[in-house]
């Protein structure tokens, strides 16, 4: 692991981008910000400009309309990005997997670095998640 | 030509500044996390941040817009920052006596960054970035106003003494200008100013994260992003310094620098406790707040000077 990658490592700057969502996966990912989980312990910062972002967050289902939106938002991205998914629905479409205007699972549409499943997934499940994705390579 | 490069560039020049001003940014978002009940981020993280921008992420240029002014305008701002805090540092380090007049060129160069903010984000061609250009020129007429008074209100309690040196040398023999009714009132004025000029919290209606996500940063990314940040940590070190070589009696030699450094950590202590105990104002209030409060404050400060208060 060089100088680079540990920078990369130690900065992570998370953009939140939700689809059509139920808002559980939202509130557990706002909770990680409050002082209570405390992520910017870890260097991890919630930025409001995809041009920022080190980390795409991606939870709820993503449906037609959404997938233009994350694939647009995909390409604007500086690389290098991580991808992650969030929630079940984020990670194989849950209960909505069968819905008519359901576009597909995150990864079939942007390539995903990690997933973390639950429905919503605990705070503490989230951050263990970012953990193991700061460490990967 | 070769000592006043190594003046510019290392000590007390780029690289010093860059590492003081990213300690202390550290030490504001520590402040920050310990005012939330949070831990906080590990101490270099702003170097963490810095080397990521600067070396790993790629750098997006905007379809619609200027190109080159998208990228020149970052450096024009480290280079202000850097410039200005050359000449308060070598006066107040006791390095170099400067010249007469620098204190003016100071407040001149002080306002470069913010210059080069609104010309890159106007170069980027994004509604967000032209509303926070807008949100920071409306920012520069109310506050400059109020800062340009300050160091008028300076140099007249100093005897009409156009240079750092001076004034320093004036505070250091007989005694801080802070220690009198006008010198509070100064001080009062001129940390608002500070304030607004990092944009920081009461002022950052250019930045605005949660209405316009980061306003007139929105379209940098990757290197001209890491200059910007380079130029915020400047800047975050030398106005502080600023305003401690103007009212808090400068640096002593010796054994004194830790004062010095106590002071400097005080006035960014205050800056940050402001920034965390108060809401973000429409740019409206902000102009009133110093066009007229502000003003009003200093110019009692000025006449009660002409008193010799």
């Amino acid at each position: 692991m060089g100088f680079k990658d540990y920078c990369f490592r130690k900065s992570l700057w998370v953009f939140h981008f939700g689809g059509a969502s139920c808002n559980n996966c939202d509130i557990e990912i706002l909770d990680c910000l409050t002082p209570r989980h405390d992520l910017e312990r870890f260097g991890i910062l919630l930025v409001g400009s995809i041009r920022h972002a080190d980390v795409l967050l991606v939870n709820g289902s993503i449906n037609r309309r959404d997938r233009d939106r994350l694939l647009e938002l995909y390409r604007q991205a500086p690389k290098p990005i991580l991808v992650v998914a969030i929630g079940a629905c984020g990670c194989t479409g849950g209960i909505f997997a069968e819905g008519n205007t359901f576009a597909g699972p995150v990864d079939k549409i942007i390539p995903v670095d990690a997933y973390i499943p639950g429905c919503p997934p605990k705070p503490e499940a989230i951050i263990a998640g970012i953990v193991k994705l700061a460490g990967k390579k | 030509m070769a000592v006043y490069l190594f003046y510019f560039l290392i000590f007390p020049g780029l690289l010093f500044m860059a590492v003081a001003g990213a300690l202390l940014s550290w030490y504001d978002r520590k402040i920050t996390a310990r005012v939330q009940f949070r831990k906080g981020p590990p101490l270099l993280q702003p170097f963490y941040d810095f080397f990521k921008l600067l070396l790993v992420k790629e750098s997006i240029l905007p379809k619609h817009g200027s190109r080159s002014v998208f990228l020149i305008a970052p450096l024009l701002g480290v280079f202000g920052a850097a410039m200005a805090g050359l000449f308060i540092l070598l006066p107040l380090f006791d390095i170099e006596t400067g010249f007469r007049g620098d204190i003016i060129v100071i407040f001149y160069l002080l306002t470069l960054p913010s210059f080069s903010y609104i010309i890159g984000s106007l170069a980027s061609g994004n509604p967000l970035a032209a509303v926070g250009a807008s949100r920071e020129m409306k920012l520069i007429i109310s506050y400059e106003l109020t800062f340009l008074l300050v160091v008028a209100a300076v140099i007249m309690k100093s005897g009409q003494q156009f240079d750092m040196n001076s004034i320093i040398e004036t505070q250091q023999t007989g005694r801080p200008f802070i220690g009198s009714i006008s010198g509070v009132l100064l001080f009062v004025a001129g940390v608002f100013c500070i304030q607004a000029k990092l944009a920081l919290v009461p002022f950052d209606m250019p930045e605005a994260e949660t209405e316009l996500a980061s306003g007139i940063y929105i379209e940098y990314s990757g290197p001209p992003y890491a200059m910007i940040k380079l130029a915020k940590y400047i800047m975050f070190f030398i106005l502080p310094a600023f305003l401690v070589a103007i009212l808090l009696n400068g640096m002593n030699p010796g054994i004194n620098i830790i004062w010095f450094i106590l002071k400097i950590l005080g006035v960014v202590l205050l800056l940050t406790l402001i920034r965390n105990t108060n809401p973000r104002l429409k740019i409206k209030q902000a102009s009133g707040f110093f066009l007229i409060w502000m003003n009003l404050l200093v110019v009692v400060a000025i006449v009660l000077i002409a008193f010799g208060l």
